[in-house]
Order: structure tokens, then C-alpha cells, then sequence
């Protein structure tokens, strides 16, 4: 939207669950496409890390040098929403996009997997279904970063500046309300996205 | 409040392994060289289908301490292979916690007439298939991942081609049918209705479809992607190459980026010798096939 028009949407497919953020995009009605080059970064509004496994998908984000693309998506105060493995990819020491610290399958494997309702005001009164899969956790985070959920006291949703992260993966369920508040993010004035924007490294 | 072992936790761990290469290993050395290379998850096993065939003799669920061994050295998912039918292996291996298993034909099979009952585990499974009857009674059972069988150990991609041709084309014929038809399609299939209908809705399998069986190059990996496999298992065609780190990082390229010849020809290149490779009629009439194991 900040370039006119409607709304494009790229789903990094370097590796992991991009397939399901495409198919809750394409419901709202978003423009997305799958993207893996700079050059496919730099044409989109919103670009989403996916869940899948971090160390596969920085080795592929090293290898195909996206991080500077990615970074520059950001600096320029467009919207990033990054989910499980992508939102590790935002803190600290990965992309620097949030300032914020993840550890990673913090809940332990796969046996510790859960499912779980979630209260976000942001989103209104119905609680939201989140899966967390090998989830990480932030376990620190700066000032900047806004907690828009916890789950056992643990921050599971935070925002800063355009970057919108969650620990779990909203793309599994047939509620959009969180994607809808990405796309919405979308739709903020400029200034207002640059504002806390980047970064923290 | 919170729920675990649901079936959408098992087949959302298999969506985070799409685009991905997941790695067989015997060793934890194997698995942080697998990691290293950008693998998305590894496969623990006692020998990789290449000895097995060589080898002969019972194939069984891989050595607890290897297993525990390798869940120790990577972060990223374990899997392990239990024979087909042995439930109790697959108990112990719940009990490991390992992150996915695979009732595998590689394996020797332990029951000739029944495969385990994979709802009753909360460890999600995956399960081989030759054709779209076989993926979807895998399904009706439980398994909340499907791979095609190919032909394990062999290097030739071909059984894996017809396996994914022929689930891909089942889908896409039963979307073609009648609603009144899908009731005599699941009869020929030996599957449940609820579970052919599903698919004939949704046009794909209600779990993710990967490729397993005889990818050894760069452009196996990418065939199979613009097959329609959602990402690849490779067994002896990493550790029985002459250079096992490049290649298994080229595989896992060429994955990613299946549609883009450039990369994959760049990802081809200098890799050294390939796994050597076997004629299938020739396993065929020595009755080595494993895929016809399992049903």
C-alpha cells in the first residue's frame, strides 16, 4: 500500500511451512506470491518468514545473501511478519530486524508440541487458537518491542516498528485475525512505521 | 488448557519440513554433517538402504544409543525408522522422544498383514506409498506425513517417478469424478470413503506428500519437486557419495529451487561421483524390491 495499489505479499520459500501462509493470504484476498531472490523481496508490501527450521533457512538466507535484501525491507518501514523459526530469524543474533533474543525449541521436541488458546486484545475478545511447534522463546527483549500476547508469561506476540512476530504458527488454523492484523499493519502512514522501526543490532 | 499429540501438530511439524531435505543417518558425525549442509531434519537409522541391501539380514529400529547420540549433537528433528507393524518399537521410540517416525519397507517388516495403528501414538508418522490407494490407507491409519516409496538404496530415481506420478494423478483424477462416483473409486482404492472424499475436495492429500527413494543428484531433487513431492528424504545418495557435504548441500539448493535451472546447474557442479546406481529389473528378478513391502 505504501507504493499504491493493492497490497503484494511474499512468503520467504527458502525452506519450511510457506505453503500455509500463502493459502491464508490468498483467503483474505491478499496478492502472494512465493518469494526467493532479492529481487523478489524487494517487490513486495509485506514479506512473511515462515516457521520451518531456522538453521536451514539462515544457511539458505547466507547462501542466496537475502539477509541485506530483507533488512532493507524493513529500514524502509515495510511489514515483515515472521512466525516461529522466522521469528528466531528476526532477533538479535540473526537479522537484528527486532531487538529482541529467541532460544530456540526452548519447550523441547516435538513431545512438548501444544496447542493452545490465546487472549489478544489486539485481535478483540475471542481468544486465538496458537500452535506451537518446537517453539521458540523470547528471553529477553528491549523496550521498543511491544508484547501484544503471553502465554505463561512468556511474550508468544510482539511488534516492533513493521516487524510482527509470534513464537507459534497462526497459519495452521482457519482463524486469519492475526495475518488480517499484518495486512493492516499494511495500511499504516509511513512515518509511523520507520518511527521504533529497525534495528537492533 | 493446552492440548498435545492432536493430528494438526503432527502434520504441522511436516509442513515446517516442506522445501526441505531430510537426511539419513547412521552416526552422530553423519547428523551434524547433515545439519551443517542445511539439512531440515535427519533420519536415524542402523545402516542406510544401500547395506541393507548389500548386507541382507534383518533390518531393524536403529541402535537406542545412536538414536540418543544424534538427538544429542542436532537441533533440528530426529526421526527414526521402525519396521513395519512394530508397534512396540515404535512405543520405545515415543518414549525417546524422537520427533517423527517413519514404519518403513526399508526395514524388514515384523507384521505381514497389519500396519501399526498410528492414531493411537502422539509421536506423528510417516509412512511410504507406491500409488494413491496405499497413501491414503497410510492416511485412514494415522500417518500424518506421506512419502513416496521408490525404490530405497538404489540411486535410480525411477520407481520414485512412478510413485509420484501415480499418487499426483490419482488426485487429480478423483477431483475429476462425480460425487456419486467417489463411492466405487474408493472401493478400488481400499480406502475409507471419508478419506477419499476429503482428498477429492481438498485436491491434494490432507498431509504433506514428500519424496523418498533413490534421489542421488541435484536434478533428482528438483524432478521430484516439479513432480509435485513437497520435499525430499535422501538416504545412501548423500553418504555413499564421494563428497557427502557438497553434495548434500547441492541437494538441499536444487530443492529450494527446483524451477530455476541456473541454480540447479550451479548446484550440479563439481561434486564428484555420484552413488553408483542399480537397474531395477535386476533387483526385480532377484525379488529385491522393497517397495513391494507393505501393502
Amino acid at each position: 500500500m505504501a507504493r499504491g495499489g493493492p497490497i503484494r505479499a511474499g512468503v520467504l520459500a527458502a525452506q519450511g511451512g510457506f505453503a500455509a501462509h500463502l493459502g491464508v493470504l490468498r483467503r483474505l484476498g491478499v496478492e502472494a506470491a512465493e518469494v526467493r531472490s532479492g529481487a523478489e523481496i524487494e517487490a513486495v508490501d509485506l514479506l512473511v518468514l515462515p516457521g520451518g527450521e531456522s538453521t536451514t533457512i539462515a544457511k539458505a538466507i547466507a547462501r542466496d545473501r537475502l539477509g541485506e535484501p530483507i533488512r532493507r525491507h524493513v529500514e524502509a518501514g515495510r511489514v515483515l511478519f515472521g512466525t516461529c523459526a522466522g521469528m528466531i530469524l528476526c532477533d538479535r543474533n540473526h537479522l537484528g530486524l527486532i531487538d529482541a533474543v529467541a532460544v530456540r525449541n526452548a519447550y523441547g521436541r516435538q513431545a512438548q508440541s501444544f496447542e493452545v488458546e490465546l487472549d489478544i486484545a489486539a485481535l478483540g475478545e475471542r481468544p486465538l487458537s496458537a500452535v506451537f511447534i518446537r517453539a521458540p522463546r523470547i528471553a529477553e527483549h528491549g523496550a521498543a518491542v511491544e508484547v501484544l500476547a503471553r502465554h505463561d508469561d512468556d511474550p508468544v506476540v510482539v511488534c516492533q516498528g513493521s516487524v510482527l512476530c509470534a513464537t507459534f504458527h497462526p497459519e495452521l488454523t482457519d482463524d486469519l485475525r492475526l495475518h488480517e492484523y499484518a495486512v493492516a499493519l499494511c495500511q499504516r502512514p509511513d512515518d509511523e512505521m520507520k518511527e521504533s522501526g529497525s534495528v537492533a543490532r | 488448557m493446552s492440548e498435545q499429540g492432536t493430528f494438526r501438530l503432527k502434520t504441522g511439524l511436516a509442513e515446517m519440513l516442506k522445501g526441505g531435505v531430510i537426511m539419513d543417518v547412521t552416526n552422530r558425525d553423519q547428523a551434524k554433517i547433515a545439519e551443517e549442509s542445511g539439512a531440515c531434519a535427519v533420519m536415524a537409522l542402523e545402516r542406510v538402504p544401500s547395506d541393507i541391501r548389500r548386507d541382507g539380514g534383518v533390518a531393524r529400529m536403529a541402535n537406542l544409543e545412536v538414536i540418543a547420540a544424534i538427538q544429542e549433537a542436532v537441533t533440528i528433528p530426529v526421526m527414526a525408522k521402525v519396521r513395519i507393524g512394530h508397534f512396540v518399537e515404535a512405543q520405545v521410540l515415543q518414549n525417546l522422544e524422537v520427533d517423527y517416525i517413519d514404519e518403513s519397507e526399508v526395514l524388514t517388516p515384523a507384521d505381514e498383514a497389519h500396519h501399526i495403528d498410528k492414531l493411537g501414538f502422539d509421536v506423528p508418522f510417516v509412512c511410504g506409498a507406491t500409488n494413491l490407494g496405499e497413501a491414503l490407507r497410510r492416511i485412514a491409519e494415522g500417518a500424518a506425513m506421506i512419502r513416496s516409496k521408490g525404490e530405497a538404496g538404489t540411486g535410480n530415481i525411477v520407481e520414485a517417478v512412478r510413485h509420484l506420478r501415480a499418487i499426483v494423478g490419482g488426485i487429480k483424477r478423483l477431483q475429476s469424478l462425480p460425487a456419486e462416483e467417489l463411492a466405487s473409486e474408493a472401493k478400488n482404492l481400499q480406502a475409507p470413503l471419508e478419506v477419499v472424499r476429503a482428498v477429492a475436495e481438498l485436491g491434494w492429500l490432507s498431509v504433506p506428500l514428500f519424496c523418498a527413494g533413490g534421489i542421488a543428484t541435484p536434478a533428482d531433487a528438483a524432478l521430484t519437486i516439479q513432480l509435485g513431492a513437497e520435499g525430499n528424504f535422501v538416504g545412501s545418495g548423500i553418504f555413499k557419495s564421494a563428497d557427502p557435504e557438497r553434495r548434500a548441500k547441492a541437494i538441499v539448493e536444487a530443492t529450494t529451487h527446483a524451477r530455476d535451472p541456473e541454480r540447479v546447474a550451479a548446484a550440479s557442479m563439481g561434486l564428484g561421483e555420484a552413488m553408483r546406481g542399480e537397474e531395477i529389473a535386476t533387483l526385480a528378478a532377484e525379488g529385491a524390491l522393497l517397495q513391494n513391502r507393505g501393502w
